[in-house]
């Protein structure tokens, strides 16, 4: 891969500087530095216990609901340290949020999605009709659920609620979309569904893919890194990654599939 | 083979001997219950009537009906429900979803458990210190019910926790994730899924208090009393109170006089918690996740 030219060079929406996350004593993320830029793709793989749901937990600052975890270092969206940002439900109302197991809230499906507009200050049946449209069509649910906006969303199969886990994301009008093993839970069809979604998503947002498929992220990202234990072993783009032609031989062996 | 089928033929046995001895034990359990409802019935029954439950005792309370215990036991419920649900529910909230994970949380909910055990002999003489004496409420169904809530508060508390913490805590974290306040996550998810829960518990808990009768004695209840209460300063009479009375204190009340009062007492106490069960049976039919 060329170095893009210096005047062409993409955005950074996410500065990592040297961030460290510990729970109590244990590091659980170690001195990662890196950027994520604008409208890519960004894979995380990683064995489990590598850090990569903390790491996406700093992003949102949700750390603040886990008295035990502690951070150093500095996180900055669009050039902005997010540990002085003033107001944390701004923050995270820019960033959608997918789990690895999907959470249909106990609320019909239309509510589900308007969850998030209401709470900031959407009124009117016809706007909400429109943005619950817009975002249930975007996460490939539409079609499958406009007969039955009034049912519970919770009661959906897998596969349909973890797409308007992405619908309700979707809802926020994120600029920052993080996804955690959205796959771990949901058929294979499903997923390429949502990996479809995803690509046509890359446009209009920047994407956090942390995934424990490692062709998940051959597919999808455009950049990849890699942790091992709350260590960034490496970050670089996605084809020169999985060619094989890392430096690093934990790299190569994880990508290869030797251990994970 | 065989072996394996004679193991499997003495697991049945063992099996089959827990069974039983399992049933048995839980027989043993209810029959008190049963064998008092049915002394009550037998006893109690024949001075059952509409007379009974809609006119006042009369002859210094060897006759008559029980009006005004019975509305007065209502009263004193009903009261003791408002003052109990607004804080016990709030103080909940508080514990469950706000308070931090530290010393002083910690404390706070040993010494709900902890109050839970006081005496209610010891309410009531706090109820004459604090509400009768102290805010000047008098001996009154106020004065009476607040020391009913008080009692109660403990176990309203820890019944509110169980029906919030039953809420997933990941229907909270997806709230809050998406940029929604705390008090924004009660409102739109946990308590509309835990109100009704809430709700029963507290008038399961709250129903209880209608047997109580040291708490009121020095607090708002009276012996006897010709009228309704027309307000929470006024007196009442209750059934529990009521009961003791025509019991040990009157002479010559007929027999069946206090079996009869004791079986409308149980009755009303029942009538609350079935509805509270049906209630709670209807809703966990249509949960929603
Ligand atoms: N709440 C917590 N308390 C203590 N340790 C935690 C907590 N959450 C995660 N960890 C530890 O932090 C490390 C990283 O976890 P995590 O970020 O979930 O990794 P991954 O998502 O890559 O599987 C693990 O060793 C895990 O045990
Ligand atoms: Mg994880």
């Amino acid at each position: 891969m060329v170095e893009p030219a210096a005047e062409g060079k993409p955005r950074a929406k996410v500065e990592v500087r040297d961030l460290t996350i510990r729970y109590g004593a244990k590091a659980a993320l170690a001195n990662a530095s890196f950027e994520i830029r604008e409208n890519e793709i960004f894979g995380i793989v990683g064995p489990a216990g590598s850090g990569k749901t903390s790491f996406l937990r700093v992003l949102n600052r949700m750390d603040q609901f886990v008295p035990e975890m502690e951070t150093e270092g500095q996180v900055l969206i669009d050039g902005n340290d997010i540990d002085r940002w003033r107001n944390l439900y701004a923050l995270r109302r820019r960033i959608g949020v997918v789990f690895p197991l999907p959470v249909g809230l106990p609320l019909s499906v239309y509510d589900n999605v308007a969850l998030s507009p209401r709470l900031s200050g959407v009124r009117k049946k016809v706007d909400l009709d429109v943005i619950v449209e817009r975002c249930l069509t975007r996460a490939a649910l539409w079609d499958e659920v406009k007969d039955r906006l009034d049912s519970l969303g919770s009661l959906l199969s897998g596969g349909q609620q973890q797409r308007l886990t992405i619908a309700r994301a979707l809802s926020q009008d994120p600029d920052l979309l993080l996804l955690d093993e959205f796959s771990i839970a949901v058929d294979p069809v499903t997923t390429m569904r949502i990996e479809d979604v995803l690509k046509d998503l890359r446009d209009e947002m920047t994407i956090v893919l942390v995934t424990n498929l490692v062709q998940q992220a051959a597919r999808l990202a455009d950049r990849t890194a890699f942790f091992l234990t709350g260590e960034l072993v490496e970050v670089g783009e996605t084809e020169a990654l999985f060619g094989g032609k890392s430096e690093d031989e934990r790299t190569r062996g994880y990508l290869a599939g030797r251990f994970g | 083979m065989f072996e394996t089928t004679t193991l499997n033929e003495q697991n049945r046995t063992v099996e089959k001997l827990w069974r039983t001895l399992l049933l048995v034990m839980t027989l043993l359990l209810i029959l008190p219950v049963l064998v008092i409802l049915a002394v009550l019935v037998y006893k109690g029954g024949p001075v059952l009537s509409l007379d009974f439950l809609l006119t006042e005792p009369t002859n210094g309370m060897t006759a008559g009906g029980i009006l005004p215990a019975l509305i007065g036991t209502v009263w004193l419920v009903s009261v003791a429900l408002l003052a109990s649900v607004p804080i016990g529910v709030a103080a909940a909230l508080y514990l469950s979803e706000y308070a931090p994970e530290n010393w002083l949380t910690r404390a706070l909910n040993l010494a709900i458990i902890n109050l839970a055990g006081v005496p209610s002999i010891v309410h009531a003489l706090f109820g004459v210190g604090a509400f009768v004496l102290f805010f000047r409420f008098g001996t009154s169904i106020l004065a009476a019910s607040l020391t009913l809530a008080v009692m109660t508060l403990p176990v309203v508390i820890v019944a509110t926790k169980e029906s919030l913490q039953a809420v997933p805590q990941a229907f909270r974290e997806a709230c809050w994730n998406m940029g929604a306040t705390r008090w924004q996550t009660i409102r739109k998810i946990v308590l509309p899924n835990s109100i009704s829960g809430i709700l029963t518990g507290v008038i399961l808990e709250v129903s209880r208090t209608a047997g109580e009768t040291a708490p009121i004695m020095f607090t708002g209840a009276a012996f006897f009393l010709p009228f309704l209460p027309q307000g929470v300063f006024d007196q009442t009479m209750a059934m529990s109170l009521h009961l003791f009375v025509v019991s040990t204190q009157v002479p010559d009340v007929p027999e069946a006089l206090p079996y009869g009062v004791a079986l409308v007492l149980i009755a009303m106490v029942l009538a609350m918690n079935a509805t509270s069960i049906a209630f709670r049976t209807y809703l966990r039919g249509r949960k929603k996740w």
